[in-house]
């Protein structure tokens, strides 16, 4: 909240100059607060806020605004009311010492004073005039005007005099707030509302379900814009804070950078690299599918990045989870010890949606997250209908985009019809749905997990099997056979008979090429056999024709012989003879 | 008829000389001198002198008449105009 240029407005364009009341919330709606120096009318049934509301602008005007301020207490002692806001963290006493803060306490009883003949204010006026001089107060506020009412008879001067306070307060300059109590077919009992016609602001307080939720509205607000809904409000600790409902502008700053989910496999099925920053998403699934692990390991993989990350545990008690969480191996004590990690647990019932929205705005002003988790949404349905719930959810993933900050919602789906349209109305506000379900065959049941949707990247369409182990989530790829999808020991089983069927494959195929192998020796044997064979064909075929030749040598040189002896020529002569042929 | 055991110590407050403030006092001395004589004591406190006192006695309307003694301390706001109630209202006269 930039309050320094809302102060400065105003003055730019010369419009109703404002006073801020530092109720966180108020002034935005207001648009910069209440009007300057005019009374506020506040009203509201007992017990709705008005007195805090108003004593809340005077500290705040007298802490931060350098604004003294005077409580008019026509209720309460100032010792009472000094008790009554200490638990808020105002301390009034002190302030009243360093003259920041005057509470007067009027005190009327009927009992003690008779009226008789005419008579006017004039005495409340010079005590307020007089408070107001002693410490320059800006701000004034008197509660419950109301009581003069029940204290003095005479209405007709009660009415004429209250007119003229009210002239007096604007001439005075002072911005004040009137309190007034809720009245039966009129804002305030008295009809005050006549007379503060610049501010009406009601307060109001109420009861659906046996959850009670306070509200506010700006009933009228003269020469300026304001919101004109009713706005949640929560007093706690640091006082009120007021919701703005919805910012009007769709024009958030969007972020290209990704933030891992702390599961790998996930993050390659979104397009490779997680989430966007600044983006939500939703992970809906059945009873006992996984949320809550994956939503812890998103909050682990943050802090590892020693980011901060706030877990709104809706369901367990953050020790649960912490113990619960363990068991997968992720630690988150030692998140939770250095601070990254805030648990945030409630019950859904606790109060209204509006309150738990105020609550969670207020826890990641003060915290300033990175990520959060909403772990479920799914019991807010407990407490509000199904569009109460998703306009809650609208506004808070509006306001987590303006922060840029990433949010995960885990929601339980229910076969029940009320379940579904959770699941269908918020899952056209997130930007990425991931859906864990269950897929029961084969008598187990088993994970599965696809990325329903994942605006702005390219996400994977398949079907992973969502593994828990001892070492954090796994995601492995379904078997998809000829009998369909397989998971869990059906899929093992079947990469099992797989396996066999290559063993069995494997060592066919060795038995065949040791088959070939000997075949080929074999054959390589017939034939060495064959060629041997030949070879003794080829050395018979050899001799018998060398046995021709000598025989035929034989016969010619027997012929010779004959030829020679039968010229009787000498045995030298047929050794010469031959020698000569051979020559 | 006059009550010597007890002393009347009032007071009563005015914002300037206003016509309901001078008939409220002139009023008032009527009174006391009819009932009170010699036992009362009257105090005038004008708040435009001194508003630091309207707190202590808690004053709103004006005029506002105190008793202060006797005890309980009883107020009485307006001109006192009606002489009735303004002695049932200081317990001069029963009611």
């Amino acid at each position: 909240m930039s309050k320094s240029q809302k102060n400065k407005e105003p003055v730019q364009y010369g419009t109703l100059p404002k006073a801020l009341t530092g109720i966180t919330g108020l002034d935005e709606i207001t648009g910069g607060g209440l009007p300057y120096g005019r009374p506020s009318l506040i009203c509201g049934e007992a017990g709705s806020g008005k007195t805090l509301m108003s004593i809340e602008f005077i500290v705040r005007g007298a802490v931060q605004y350098n604004e003294p301020g005077v409580f008019v207490a026509f209720e309460e002692k100032s010792d009472e009311l000094a008790i009554n806001v200490a638990s808020l963290g105002f301390d009034l006493k002190k302030l009243q010492a360093e003259n920041k803060l005057k509470i007067d306490h009027v005190h009327i009883d009927r009992s003690e004073i008779e009226e008789t003949g005419e008579y006017d204010l004039e005495g409340l006026f010079i005590r307020l005039g007089y408070a107001i001089d002693s410490i320059g107060a800006k701000r004034v506020v008197l509660d419950t005007l109301e009581n003069l009412f029940s204290g003095l008879n005479n209405q007709a001067v009660l009415r004429a005099e209250l007119r003229r306070l009210f002239t007096w307060l604007k001439e005075k300059g002072v911005t004040a707030i009137i309190t007034g109590e809720r009245g039966e077919g009129a804002l305030t009992r008295q009809g005050l509302e006549e007379y503060v016609s610049d501010c009406v602001i009601l307060l109001d307080n109420r009861v659906v379900n046996q959850i009670t939720t306070r509200r506010l509205r700006v009933i009228k607000y003269r020469g300026t814009v304001h919101g004109t809904n009713e706005y949640p409000f929560l007093i706690d600790e640091d006082g009120i804070s007021v919701l703005p409902v919805t910012s009007l502008k769709m024009a958030n700053t969007v972020s290209t950078e990704r933030i891992s989910t702390g599961v790998k496999a996930l993050d390659d099925m979104l397009g490779g690299r997680g989430l966007y920053r600044g983006g939500s998403v939703l992970v809906s699934g059945t009873a006992g599918t996984g949320k809550t692990s994956l939503a812890a390991s998103f909050a682990n993989e943050t802090c590892n990045r020693k980011e901060k990350c706030i877990y709104f545990a809706m369901e367990e008690s953050p020790n649960q989870i912490i113990r619960n969480i363990r068991s997968i191996g992720i630690d988150l004590q030692k998140h939770v010890d250095s601070g990254l990690l805030i648990f945030n647990a409630s019950r859904p019932n606790l109060h209204g949606l509006e309150m738990h929205l105020v609550a969670m705005h207020k826890c990641i002003k003060k915290y300033r997250p990175s990520v959060v988790i909403i772990d479920p949404i799914t019991n807010f349905i407990n407490i509000g209908s199904v569009s109460e719930v998703k306009n809650m959810l609208v506004r808070m993933i509006d306001f987590l985009q303006e922060e840029q900050i990433s949010v995960m919602f885990t929601a339980l789906s229910l076969n029940t019809i009320v379940n579904e349209q959770t699941d269908e109305g918020v899952s056209s506000l997130v930007d990425a749905w991931i859906l864990v379900r269950d897929i029961e065959f084969n008598g187990e049941r088993n994970r599965g997990l696809y990325v329903m949707k994942s605006r702005g990247m390219k996400h994977s369409n398949q079907v992973r099997e969502f593994i828990i182990t001892g070492n954090g989530l796994q995601l492995v790829d379904v078997y998809l056979g000829p009998d369909g999808i397989l998971t869990g020991s059906a899929r093992e089983q079947q990469m099992l008979l797989e396996q066999t069927g290559e063993a069995i494959r494997n060592s066919a195929v060795t038995r065949k090429d040791r088959e070939i192998i000997r075949k080929r020796k074999v054959l390589e044997a017939k034939i060495a056999s064959l060629h041997t064979e030949f070879e003794s064909v080829e050395e018979e075929l050899n001799k018998v024709y060398l046995e021709e030749e000598l025989k035929k040598e034989i016969l010619r040189k027997n012929r010779e012989e004959v030829i020679k002896i039968r010229r009787g020529e000498t045995e030298e002569n047929v050794q010469t003879s031959k020698t000569s042929r051979k020559k | 008829m006059v009550r010597i055991d007890k002393k009347w110590e009032l007071r009563l407050y005015v914002a300037g000389k206003t016509p309901k403030s001078v008939t409220a006092l002139s009023n008032l001395k009527k009174y006391c001198e009819e009932h009170l004589k010699g036992q009362y004591r009257i105090e005038v406190v004008d708040l435009l002198e001194k508003p630091q006192l309207a707190e202590g006695d808690q004053i709103l309307a004006i005029p506002t008449l105190v008793r202060k003694v006797p005890e309980p301390i009883r107020k009485i706001i307006g001109d006192l105009s009606n002489e009735e109630k303004v002695l049932v209202g200081l317990n001069i006269r029963p009611a």
